[in-house]
């Protein structure tokens, strides 16, 4: 896969890098009645961006991300039954639990690589899946966890029933996690990151400590994973067993090669995309909608490999070898 | 006493039918692995395609049993055969994540094919007369069609070792397992071998699909949702290899039937802990050999 991202000796902000949010501000004025939708489309680049850490850089492929933003979500929906809906620990909450699951999974499967690694990543959440599935006393398996209600955040700003206040909470939450991966991936220990993707075997013999790298990294991306689960959590207040299962990691990874793969800002391409036409198309033609997304990852595998992002840069510098 | 040791006749009767399903099934897909190192998840799509041409030739067309079941076969092996030559072979110098990525598309295209063409209930199977009903044997009774199943699955296996180990083609197969380049450099042609051996392989998991249509029903969520079972007989049984996918599925047919039947409540959480526990142990599966 060819990867557009890694260490940039610049790594001041550039202008375009405010687009983001610029529109997604207008996006709270401008379209008032999308907001629960937006909520959802910024929960998931969030997923996306942990997912981005770990594939994109970090070179780990992985069918199992949804085993810590099940996690996550799980965590965040128990402690706002048993204990407090304050909205603010519920994340603190699925972030450290989703962190926890991740360092020490991180550190059992972070050994082994190729075929089995995958393998491990499918199993722990099979595993995360039949646990939440059996254990029905606390998860109310099939049926799902709600009945419980989310606290206004710093009791100052209510959950309001049209998602004003969930789009600018998970807006925030989204600001937040950009900026962390963002400092992550241009910092030296990003640097070191790409390469073991590029070069595992040249890593180990320059001496960098190559397992360790992995496990942290893991262990961030599982833990933004599990801060996006509590998101999803706080923002519909209800957990489905949907959150843990292999789907939707299979889709997660279809949205973030949609987007890009190893740049950061696929991850948010590449959710918004996908969800919108999700919007549009999934409830009228399901069928044809899973074709097409097949379609899509066929063709991105053979043709565009960079996805949406690389295409658009491929675009850009054809135009300025050749100005018009 | 007596019944516990029914009970215990039962689940191994039962764990082995399903296992022998299992092994057929995926047998082709650790070859593929081995062979060419191609991550396929899509090698339940062959499975379910296999279920639905038996299933609409029987139903539809009122073709008999070992005919539909044959048809399936071949079928199934021609498509993926072409498959192979217009897709897969792009892709086998590539990254393991275009390979997950190609294969997951695959999944999601004929998830939503079989939906469109066979709606989302699971196919109903009518069994041929003769595979209705039970066999006495030392004072039990066995359904016939799982007797059946059994002793049908191990004359396949059977015959496919016999391929592999004892005759010029399968002489050829473990020589590019082994070393493709030298192989290659000894004038075997790799690329018509991988060809055939992967229609093989898809030919073989069509039949498994098939014969087990009674035990795995046929649905379209069919090749996502058993796809980590035949993962993990390939990754715990070892990549390349027929003696390891064996035992392995053995040992998760007889296990799982042995978890639904004592433990229901832990569904399949044994299973996921052992695969895991196996993999920790021997990343490169039990009898496979290190990379």
């Amino acid at each position: 896969m060819t990867h557009a991202g890694g260490y940039i000796a610049d790594s001041r902000t550039r202008a375009i890098e405010w687009l983001p949010w610029v529109l997604a501000v207008l996006c709270y004025f401008i379209a008032p009645s999308y907001l629960p939708l937006g909520s959802y489309v910024l929960t998931m680049i969030i997923f996306a961006l942990s997912l981005d850490l770990i594939l994109g850089y970090g070179g780990i492929i992985t069918l199992g991300h949804s085993a810590y933003f099940g996690t996550g979500a799980y965590a965040a929906g128990l402690l706002a039954v048993h204990l407090t809906g304050e909205p603010l620990l519920g994340l603190l909450a699925g972030t450290l639990a989703a962190g926890l699951l991740g360092l020490i999974t991180g550190i059992i499967i972070l050994r082994t690589r190729g075929l089995a690694l995958l393998m491990l990543t499918l199993a722990i959440t099979s595993l995360c899946f039949e646990v939440a599935n059996k254990a029905t006393t606390w998860t109310g398996g099939v049926d799902g966890l709600g009945g419980f209600t989310v606290q206004p955040i710093l009791g100052l700003f209510k959950f309001d029933f049209f998602g004003k206040t969930a789009y600018l909470y998970c807006l925030a939450a989204l600001f937040v996690c950009w900026w962390l991966v963002r400092r992550l991936v241009y910092s030296p220990f990003g640097a070191s990151l790409t390469g073991v993707r590029e070069n595992n075997v040249r890593m180990h013999a320059v001496g960098a400590p190559v397992y360790q790298r992995l496990v942290i990294s893991y262990t961030i991306s599982a833990a933004l994973a599990g801060l996006a689960g509590a998101l999803l959590t706080q923002t519909t207040q209800f957990v489905g067993l949907k959150v843990l299962s292999f789907e939707l990691s299979g889709e997660l990874m279809v949205m973030l090669i949609l987007g890009g793969v190893g740049r950061i800002y696929g991850a948010f391409v590449g959710p918004l995309v996908y969800l919108v036409a999700q919007d549009y198309l999934a409830k009228q033609f399901p069928e044809y909608w899973y074709f097409g997304i097949g379609m899509m990852l066929v063709l991105v595998v053979m043709f565009a490999r960079g996805g949406i992002l690389g295409i658009i840069d491929t675009g850009l510098a054809r135009l300025r070898r050749k100005p018009a | 006493m007596q019944d516990f040791l029914s009970s215990l006749v039962s689940v191994a009767f039962h764990g082995l039918a399903y296992g022998m399903i299992l092994y057929v099934i995926s047998v082709g897909l650790s070859v593929t692995m081995g062979l060419m190192g191609f991550v396929n998840l899509a090698h339940g799509v062959f499975a379910m395609a296999g279920g639905y041409i038996m299933l609409s030739a029987m139903n539809g067309l009122g073709v008999p049993f070992p005919l539909a079941l044959v048809a399936a076969f071949i079928a199934v092996a021609l498509a993926s055969m072409v498959l192979e030559r217009l897709l897969y072979a792009r892709l086998y110098t590539a990254g393991e994540l275009e390979q997950v990525l190609f294969t997951i598309g695959l999944i999601f295209m004929s998830v939503a094919v079989a939906r469109l063409v066979y709606g989302t209930l699971p196919q109903p199977v009518h069994l041929p007369d003769y595979l209705k009903g039970q066999l006495r044997f030392l004072g039990r009774e066995f359904p016939t069609y799982r007797v059946f199943l059994i002793v049908f699955s191990i004359s396949i296996v059977g015959l496919l070792w016999f391929g592999v180990e004892r005759t010029r083609w399968g002489a050829m197969v473990r020589a590019a397992v082994d070393y493709r380049a030298m192989a290659q450099s000894v004038g075997i042609n790799t690329s018509r071998l991988f060809t055939l051996t992967f229609a093989l392989g898809s030919g073989l998991a069509a039949l498994g699909g098939a014969l087990g249509a009674e035990i795995i029903a046929i649905q379209p969520t069919y090749p996502f949702e058993h796809l980590v079972f035949f993962l993990i007989v390939v990754a715990v049984g070892g990549l390349g290899s027929l003696r390891g996918p064996f035992v392995a599925a053995l040992l998760i047919g007889v296990a799982d039937t042995a978890c639904k039947y004592w433990v229901p409540e832990f569904g399949a959480f044994f299973i996921f802990f052992a695969t895991i526990a196996v993999l920790l142990w021997r990343p490169e599966g039990l009898f496979g050999r290190a990379a």
